[in-house]
């Protein structure tokens, strides 16, 4: 084989691997998030939440109800309403769920990496000059699903909900779009990873020069219509179950219902990394840009598996207090589960140590993985910030009430909308006095 | 015509701060998080009741599962009456009588159903006995079957719930049987209907029956 053949093959060999990474990584997060969702809430309204499913005595804090609820959910009878739209009724979830998988690959999850043949991978799997663009075509065509599924229902609650959730998308999007107005004009592209790179500079020599410390307004402009974008409380009024027993969903059962349940993941998933990548740098690692951090990768590998050990030999220690909290409860090996995670975390720390002792004696392959280090800890950066606003977002719902619909709409059009545009104007006289960033 | 009365409801009027949303927003989710936080180190202690493996104990006066008592010597103490099937609001009890072989008790039920289905837990039926026959202190809150037909319990079953634990002091002693003329019957009491201790508060106690209510048997 000639090396352009093999190039070539390399080549296709990465995208489809973006591809992939990009399509299951948010569908691997949406059982997380499940997970998350149902423990956060419990955990805030003193309750111990999911605990009971298990296999054999593994029940990992509740995670094996994920298993459960996704055969649950692939297993039921699908049953389709008679009087329904069939075409559009099956199309909405389709819509919804395609959707929110197709905004993600625009999103860099960490700096180009060059290898050391002079190879550059991009860690974007959609590179559009539309950038940020594209995600707002994307979720306006959301509400689409959202009103098709109401629609075709055939069921007033549903129609009520599409409706709704129409006025709502259609009334934040202004402001959504408004808000990052103001971003463009200070970073002068609609690039995602120019953004992301434009921030990892200093502001004033000591804080990161991330979105929400330049643009604060926008910030929270852009945060609370993200929320309302992806339909979550407090702006989930298209599926109020008080007054709308589900919203635009009710007719929909078995995976259609999984479906339209997934793809509320997703979109969180996307919202968040959105604003990750908007207003919280990203990829960048605070005061590490790339080249520092390939730089130091032999140094920081160490600190990073250290820090890897330490946070297991914490969760051991709290495994160890739920043993010896819950021990004697169920009289069977269910009851030493704890102790059990707590010697497999000893050991997995032992082993982190191990890896560290290795490095240091073999030395730190430099030449091919100072750029895999650095590019692995950017992606780890990126979707630890993912998870903390997806944390945001839960904890968000478990603490506020429902807006009535007339607050939204004030919320919307007279105060979102005016910040938005006063943020725009501001921004525009502070790069006309200090001659935009580079000032 | 009567003039309209109108009231002018006062309004609280909200702060700057407060009509941002933010900072009531930023004061509701400290709160929560307050809770988050203690509950994920354990500092708060747990209130629920692990259901399966750990059982709630249920006041005194809970109207749990019904039961009906015995004599000493084990027979059901029932004496086909009827009352409760008469007051019962549910219409769900079914009795079938029969011949007693103590002419002193006459009838004893053959057949003893509840519809448990249909019960409402109104426990007029233990208010009715006139012999403190059915009961509802087993403490039983949980009914469940595999299917509609199990949920009508008989008699043996009926007779085989005890009380519950806590209150087992409380429950009312056994009582004997007459002895049948010509027949020394192992009565451990002579006394028929011994009185119940009485409860110092008997409004928490609506199980208890006054002995008075009781057929006097002299
Ligand atoms: S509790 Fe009420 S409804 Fe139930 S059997 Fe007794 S009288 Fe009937
Ligand atoms: S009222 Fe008491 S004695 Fe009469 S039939 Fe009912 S349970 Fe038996």
């Amino acid at each position: 084989m000639n090396p352009d053949t093999l190039n070539a093959v390399l080549d296709i060999g990465i995208v489809l691997a973006k591809v992939l990474f990009f399509i299951l990584f948010p569908l691997s997060l949406v059982p997380l998030l499940v997970w998350l969702e149902r423990k956060v809430s419990a955990l805030i309204q003193d309750r111990p939440g999911p605990n009971r499913a298990a296999i054999g005595f593994v029940r990992l804090g509740g995670l094996i109800h994920l298993i459960g609820d996704t055969f649950k959910m692939l297993s039921k009878e699908q049953l389709i309403p008679r009087n329904v739209h069939l075409f559009h009724y099956l199309a909405a979830p389709v819509i919804i769920a395609g959707v929110a998988l197709i905004i993600l690959p625009v999103v860099p999850f960490a700096d180009v990496i060059h290898l050391p043949g002079g190879k550059e991978i991009s860690m974007q799997a959609l590179h559009l000059d539309a950038g940020i663009l594209w995600y707002f075509a994307m979720t306006s065509l959301m509400v689409y699903g959202v009103v098709l599924a109401g629609w075709a229902s055939n069921n007033k609650y549903a129609l009520l909900g599409g409706v709704r959730s129409s006025a709502q998308l259609i009334s934040y999007e202004l402001p959504l779009g408004l808000s990052v107005i103001g971003l463009i004009m200070t970073f002068g592209t609609v690039h995602l990873n120019d953004m992301v790179i434009a921030q990892g500079d200093l502001l004033f020599g000591f804080l990161p020069k991330w979105g929400i410390f330049i643009q604060p307004l926008a910030a929270i402009v852009f945060i609370v219509c993200a929320f309302a974008e992806t339909n979550r409380a407090p702006f989930d009024l298209a599926e109020g179950e008080s007054e709308l027993v589900a919203g635009f969903h009710v007719e929909y059962g078995g995976m259609l219902f999984g479906t339209f349940f997934m793809a509320e993941y997703v979109a969180m998933v996307v919202a968040s990394a959105m604003i990750a990548t908007l207003f919280f740098g990203g990829w960048q690692i605070p005061y590490l840009p790339t080249e520092r951090l390939i730089a130091l990768a032999p140094v920081l590998s160490q600190v990073a598996l250290a820090g890897a050990a330490v946070v297991m030999l914490g969760l051991a220690f709290l495994s160890y207090r739920f043993y010896a909290k819950y021990n004697g409860k169920f009289k069977d090996i269910r009851d030493k589960e704890g102790l059990i995670y707590c010697v497999l975390l000893i050991l997995a720390a032992g082993g982190a140590f191990a890896t560290m002792g290795a490095l240091a004696m073999f030395g730190f392959p430099q030449e091919w993985g100072g750029p895999l280090f650095a590019a692995l800890a950017q992606m780890g950066a990126f979707i630890g910030k993912i998870l903390a606003i997806c944390i945001f977002f839960i904890w968000v719902r478990w603490t506020l009430p429902r807006f009535r619909y007339d607050q939204l709409m004030f919320l919307g059009w007279k105060s979102l909308l005016p910040i938005a545009l006063a943020n725009i104007f501001l921004t525009g006289v502070m790069i006309f006095l200090t001659g935009g960033l580079k000032g | 015509m009567k003039p309209v009365k109108i009231k002018k409801v006062q309004r609280e009027e909200l702060n700057f701060w407060e009509k941002t949303y933010l900072v009531p927003i930023f004061q509701g989710m400290s709160v929560t998080a307050k809770h988050f936080v203690a509950n994920l180190t354990g500092s708060i202690d747990k209130v629920n009741v692990d259901y399966p493996e750990e059982q709630k104990v249920m006041p005194k006066g809970y109207r749990g599962k019904h039961r009906l008592t015995q004599r000493d010597d084990g027979t059901v103490k029932c004496v086909a009456c009827m009352m409760c099937a008469t007051v019962c609001p549910a219409n769900c009890i079914h009795i079938e009588a029969e011949e007693h072989e103590n002419p002193e008790i006459e009838k004893r039920p053959k057949i003893f159903d509840i519809d448990l289905l249909r019960c409402v837990y109104c426990g007029y039926c233990v208010e009715a006995c006139p012999c403190d026959a059915i009961r509802m202190d087993s403490g039983i809150y949980t009914i469940f079957a595999p299917k509609r037909e199990d949920f009508v319990i008989h008699k043996d079953q009926l007779l085989q719930i005890k009380p519950q634990s806590e209150f087992a002091a409380d429950a009312r002693p056994k009582q004997g049987m007459p002895a049948l003329p010509g027949h020394s019957a192992g009565t451990s009491s002579p006394q028929i209907f011994s009185p119940p201790a009485r409860a110092e508060n008997r409004d928490t106690e609506p199980m208890k029956q006054d002995s008075s209510l009781a057929p006097s048997k002299d």
